[in-house]
C-alpha cells in the first residue's frame, strides 16, 4: 500500500488526521459570488485548498415533451486537468458524471427552483438553466464544495433580456432567478470504521466509502448517494445522517 | 466613418487594465492567472511526467504540450459546449508553438510538460491572455527559459487606425458599422530579441500597416513583460520568506 495512504489510515486509528483537524471539522469555507461577468450567475468557492467555480447560463429552448410546461435544469461537471495531476483531458470520467448527478439531484429533488416558473409558453418556449462546475484546484471533497457553489451561483443569477424571440445576453434584467429552497450536500466518509467529514485529497485516497446526503433548512433529506464498495451498517447510517444534518447548518451559515 | 477615438477612451497603444498573479493553483508545479479587462486566463503546468503513448517520447528531450479550453460559461452569448472544438485545438497548437522555442527541456528526456490554459471569462484576446498566463506558469514551475514570451492582439480599422488590445466591441466594429474592416492581429513576441513566435491575422491590412501594428506590439509587449516580471518576483519573494 502507498505509504501516505497507510499513514493516513494508521493516524485515523489513533483518532488523528494528517492536518490535525477533528473528525467532524471542515476546512475553511469561503464563498464569493458574481465572479464571472459573462455568466448570468456565478460563484467561486474555496474549501481549504479545494477551489471550484460554477457559472450559470440561461437560454431559451423547447421543453421536453413529457414536461411541456416546465423549464429544464442541466448540471455538468468538468474535472479540469488544470486542477489536479490525477485528471486527464478527454470525455467525462465516471467521477465527473457522478459529481454532476449528485449536485443535480440535490437541486432537482429539493425543488430549489420551481421549474414551472421557467415556462414561457407551454409546449414551445421555456428557460433552460445550465449549471457548469469547473474545478480550479482539486484537493478533496468536490461534492460539498460544488454543492455550496451551485446554490450560491443560482442565488446570484439574473435573467438576461428576452423579447419573445431571442435572448440578448448583453442586456441583463434585474429579475432574479427565484430560489425556493437551499439544499446543502454534506459528505461523510468512512475510513477504518471512523466517520469523518471534508476529506482532503490524500485522505480521500485512503477512504473506504462515503455517503453524500443533501439537507434542507428544516433537516429534510432530499437526496443521498453512497459511494465506494464498503458496506455501512444501519447504525452507522443513522450517525451519518445526524452528522450531515448538524454540518449542513454550519455550512448554511456561510452562505 | 473612420474609427479614430476609442470607445472606452483608451489611447491607441493602451491595453485594458492588467492583473497578473502567480502561484494560484496549489496542485500544479507552476500556475498563473492573467486578466486583461474582462478577459481572464488561468494556466497550470504539470510535469515533467512520462509521455504516453510511448512512441511520442523523445530520448533527447522533454516535450511541451499545451491545451486551451474555454469554460462553458465564459462566452458573452450562449453556453459553450464543453470539450475540444476546432477552434480550441488550433489555439492549443499556436500556444504550444508560441512557447516551445524558449523552453529547454533537455534535462527531462522521454517526458512531457503539460500546460493547461482555461478561460473562465472572455471579452476578446483570450489566446493572447492564455499565452501570457502560460509563460508565467512555466517560469513559476522553474523550467529553463530563454525568455518570457508575451502575447497581445493589435487591431487595424479600415487600414488606418492601429490600436492595441481590442475588446469584443472593438473587434466587431465592422458588424456595428463603425468601421468597414477590422484586422485582428494576434502576435507573440520574445521581449529580449523582438522575435515573433506566433502571428495570426484576419481582416484586411496593407504591408505598411501590418508593420506599424507589429511595432506597436513590440512596444506593448515590452510593457506587459515588466508586469509579468513583477508578478513572478512577488511569488518568489513570498516563497523565500517562508
Amino acid at each position: 500500500m502507498n505509504p501516505i495512504i497507510q499513514h493516513v489510515r494508521d493516524l485515523i486509528k489513533q483518532g488523528k488526521r494528517l492536518d490535525a483537524r477533528k473528525m467532524d471539522e471542515y476546512r475553511d469555507l469561503s464563498v464569493e459570488t458574481g465572479v464571472v461577468k459573462t455568466a448570468e450567475g456565478s460563484a467561486h468557492v474555496k474549501l481549504g485548498k479545494t477551489e471550484v467555480i460554477i457559472g450559470i447560463k440561461l437560454s431559451v429552448g423547447a421543453p421536453y415533451p413529457d414536461t411541456p410546461d416546465e423549464g429544464a435544469l442541466m448540471v455538468s461537471a468538468e474535472l479540469m486537468p488544470m486542477s489536479s495531476p490525477k485528471f486527464e483531458s478527454g470525455p467525462p470520467s465516471i467521477k465527473s458524471i457522478e459529481l454532476a448527478r449528485v449536485i443535480d439531484r440535490g437541486i432537482r429533488e429539493s425543488h430549489a427552483i420551481d421549474q414551472k416558473k421557467l415556462c414561457i409558453t407551454s409546449r414551445e418556449k421555456v428557460w433552460m438553466v445550465s449549471i457548469d462546475i469547473c474545478t480550479i484546484n482539486a484537493d478533496g471533497n468536490l461534492f460539498d464544495a460544488a454543492g455550496v457553489a451551485a446554490i450560491a451561483a443560482l442565488k446570484d443569477t439574473k435573467y438576461p433580456a428576452f423579447d419573445g424571440e431571442t435572448v440578448d445576453y448583453k442586456e441583463m434584467t434585474d429579475k432574479p432567478l427565484v430560489i425556493d429552497k437551499v439544499p446543502i450536500p454534506v459528505t461523510i466518509s468512512k475510513l477504518n470504521d471512523q466517520l469523518i467529514v471534508d476529506l482532503a485529497d490524500n485522505e480521500e485516497a485512503a477512504e473506504d466509502g462515503r455517503v453524500t446526503a443533501t439537507i434542507l433548512e428544516d433537516g429534510t433529506i432530499c437526496s443521498i448517494q453512497k459511494g465506494g464498495p464498503i458496506p455501512f451498517t444501519s447504525e452507522e447510517l443513522g450517525k451519518v445522517i445526524d452528522l450531515a444534518i448538524e454540518k449542513s447548518k454550519e455550512i448554511r451559515a456561510k452562505l | 466613418m473612420t474609427y479614430t477615438k476609442r470607445k472606452d477612451k483608451r489611447k491607441m497603444d493602451e491595453t485594458r487594465p492588467i492583473i497578473a498573479k502567480v502561484g494560484i493553483i496549489p496542485n500544479a508545479k507552476g500556475s498563473a492567472s492573467f486578466t486583461i479587462g474582462k478577459t481572464t486566463a488561468y494556466a497550470a503546468v504539470y510535469g515533467p511526467r512520462e509521455l504516453h503513448p510511448k512512441f511520442l517520447q523523445d530520448p533527447k528531450t522533454g516535450k511541451l504540450r499545451c491545451n486551451y479550453n474555454m469554460m462553458p460559461f465564459s462566452g458573452t452569448g450562449e453556453r459553450i459546449r464543453p470539450g475540444p472544438s476546432r477552434r480550441s485545438k488550433e489555439i492549443s497548437m499556436v500556444t504550444q508553438n508560441a512557447l516551445a522555442s524558449v523552453m529547454d527541456l533537455s534535462d527531462y528526456p522521454n517526458t512531457v510538460v503539460d500546460v493547461f490554459v482555461e478561460i473562465p471569462q472572455a471579452d476578446a484576446g483570450t489566446r493572447c491572455a492564455g499565452i501570457c498566463a502560460a509563460s508565467m506558469a512555466l517560469a513559476d514551475a522553474g523550467f529553463k527559459m530563454k525568455d518570457i514570451p508575451v502575447s497581445i492582439a493589435i487591431a487595424v480599422a479600415d487600414n488606418k487606425t492601429v490600436f492595441a488590445d481590442p475588446d469584443y466591441a472593438e473587434e466587431t466594429l465592422n458588424q456595428t458599422g463603425e468601421a468597414e474592416h477590422v484586422a485582428d492581429i494576434a502576435v507573440t513576441i520574445l521581449p529580449r530579441t523582438g522575435q515573433v513566435t506566433h502571428l495570426q491575422m484576419d481582416g484586411m491590412v496593407s504591408k505598411e500597416k501590418l508593420f506599424e501594428a507589429l511595432e506597436m506590439a513590440k512596444a506593448v509587449t515590452k510593457k506587459i513583460n515588466e508586469t509579468l516580471k513583477v508578478a513572478l518576483k512577488e511569488q518568489f519573494k513570498v516563497e523565500a520568506s517562508k
